[in-house]
């Protein structure tokens, strides 16, 4: 009999299923579970983007693009990425458009990972940043963020995390889960400690058009210096509700970039060609939408962070993404205890903290990525379940 | 503030103004004002469960009725409106450009006592030439409500 142990390497054995997923597997067993769990928009994609893909597919557009991704499409990055964070990038030799920000973060690290790098990943964030590190060899080293610091990465916590072996720095904000962002002041810091060394920053900006409280995203490629040494990684998901279609794209400097391409033509060839269609679209188009959605998530934003304030379940005011992190510390349980019991109780779901990361303990991640009905109701359970438990 | 104000009530007027108030970034104090100007203005007029008539009564009807009405010199049509407006089994009236004039919605605890309102208190009125009577069949969508939808988010339950 084959032996799949011995054909299955260690290190890729070892990769934990995300924290996401059991509890995934949990609420799928619960009957008329209402969630507030999703990290993906409840709007559908805009009517134009999806207008424009049925037209492509009415004229048969269906091959393989160019590697980098549809020309014009590249051009519409560029022009995008010059007027909102104010960075120039040549469409021809300093992008990709990649299948979801998911795959231009996998290119970035497995371009310049290798064995015995080290490279930083602030926590609490999105689960897939160290178990791409992993697979390439490289050590993912946490960097605690805290509530104190409103789940900032603060200079002094870099720079001591900083070793010769240090390859990389994963810069995700706005944030998943915490909701916190970097704002000038804060990355003006953090780009002290990195200029003068050899260290690139992977920017995981996805998040990036929502922002609120008036201040607009600040790229960290935007600062001096900083564009050589940063690869800025975006998408279609979150900010046009395009999750489904798996398009994303990157910008950096042309020797970095340059060998990302390779990797992705050897192993996607093109990002779905209808998609990039649907994207250019979204870019000219859609900013009416993308307004109208913002502001209705920044509605539903203070809305919750009130409805926990209100519970005794301190909520940080978050600034960015769709997400709150509300602490549960004073329940006396842990994340993933308050989670379960809430979904057996209340058939509520919302995530563990500690899913990313062990700086989540104590907290959990709430989505409003769900209309107002669908939230005071689940709010009100949760206020029950709390009183319940004699909170 | 008013406007966004209205667009929330709209949705769902069942909103504390606590609620209003953090959604808004505004005071309880501002809620409560704005709500009272939109009301002595007569924006608001009033407020009301959207129903699932078939739900809440196995029996209950509703039509719309279109009628084809001769306007009265100098008067219009709102003569022949304010006295349609008058029955309680009326929920709506309304006055449309196009062939028909005047559309009524009725909700009955039959379909025979619909039909006997329209041919003796609706058809025979002075000005109506004629009527139309469409029974609903089913519901969709009322209000920006969708009806009997069991789970509409095609999302998965939990997602990173
Ligand atoms: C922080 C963060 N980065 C990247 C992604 C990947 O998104 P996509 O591959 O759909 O662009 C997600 C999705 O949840 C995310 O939350």
């Amino acid at each position: 009999m084959i032996n799949y142990d011995e054909i299955i390497p260690q290190k890729i054995r070892d990769i934990q299923p995300s924290g996401i997923r059991k509890f995934f597997d949990i609420a799928q067993q619960v009957e008329g579970v209402i969630s507030l769990s999703v990290g993906e928009p409840d709007f559908k994609t805009p009517w134009a983007a999806r207008k424009e893909a049925i037209t492509v597919l009415e004229k048969g557009r269906t091959a393989y693009t160019a590697n980098a991704g549809l020309a014009q499409l590249r051009t519409e990055i560029s022009k995008y990425l010059n007027n909102f964070i104010h960075v120039d990038y040549d469409p021809t030799s300093e992008m990709i458009v990649t299948v979801g920000g998911s795959e231009a973060l996998d290119l970035a690290m497995r371009a310049m990972v290798q064995p015995g790098d080290e490279v930083l990943v602030p926590e609490p964030s999105f689960v897939c940043y160290s178990p791409i590190i992993t697979v390439c060899g490289g050590t993912p080293v946490p960097i605690v963020m805290t509530v104190e610091d409103r789940f900032i990465l603060r200079a002094d916590a870099l720079k001591a995390a900083i070793t010769p072996k240090t390859k990389a720095l994963i810069l995700p904000f706005p944030n998943n889960p915490t909701g916190s962002v970097m704002r000038r002041g804060d990355l003006e810091k953090v780009a002290e400690v990195l200029r003068g060394t050899n260290i690139m920053v992977i920017s995981d900006e996805i998040y990036s058009e929502m922002t609120y409280g008036g201040e607009k995203h600040v790229s960290i490629a935007s600062l001096d210096g900083m564009r050589e040494r940063t690869i800025v990684v975006n998408g279609f998901s979150k900010t046009y509700a395009m999750t489904g279609w798996r398009l994303g794209y990157c910008a950096g400097p042309q020797p970095v970039i340059k060998q990302m391409l390779k990797l992705h033509q050897y192993c996607i060839m093109s990002s779905p060609t209808v998609s990039q269609y649907a994207a250019i679209t979204a870019l000219t188009s859609c900013r009416e939408d993308v307004d109208h959605m913002i502001e209705e998530y920044d509605m539903r934003r203070r809305l919750v962070v009130k409805g926990f304030n209100d519970m005794g379940l301190t909520c940080f005011e978050p600034e960015g993404a769709f997400y709150v992190f509300p602490c549960i510390k004073s329940t006396g349980m842990t994340s993933a205890e308050f989670c379960e019991k809430l979904i057996y109780s209340k058939k509520v779901a919302v995530v563990p903290g500690s899913a990313f990361g062990a700086s989540g303990e104590g907290y959990v991640r709430v989505s409003y990525a769900y209309s107002v009905q669908h939230i005071t109701t689940a709010l009100s359970r949760i206020r029950e379940f709390l009183e319940e438990m004699g909170h | 503030m008013n406007k966004k104000l209205l667009a929330l009530l709209k949705q769902n007027a069942r909103l504390t103004n606590a609620e209003l108030s953090a959604m808004l970034g505004v005071s309880e104090q501002e809620v409560a004002a704005g709500i009272k100007q939109l009301e002595d203005e007569g924006i608001i007029i009033g407020y009301s469960a959207i129903v699932n008539e078939e739900k809440a009564d196995d029996n209950a009807v509703t039509a719309i009725i279109e009628l084809k009405v001769t306007p009265f010199k100098d008067r219009g049509f709102d003569d022949l409106a304010h006295t349609i407006m008058q029955y309680e089994e009326v929920d709506s009236v309304f006055l449309l450009s196009g062939a028909n004039d005047l559309s009524i919605t009725i909700t009955g605890t039959s379909l025979r006592k619909v039909a006997l309102f329209v041919s003796e208190r609706l058809a025979v009125l002075d000005g109506v030439l004629s009527t139309t009577t469409h029974f609903v069949l089913r519901r969709y969508k009322e209000k920006n409500h969708v009806f009997n939808e069991e789970h509409s988010d095609e999302r998965s339950l939990v997602s990173p």
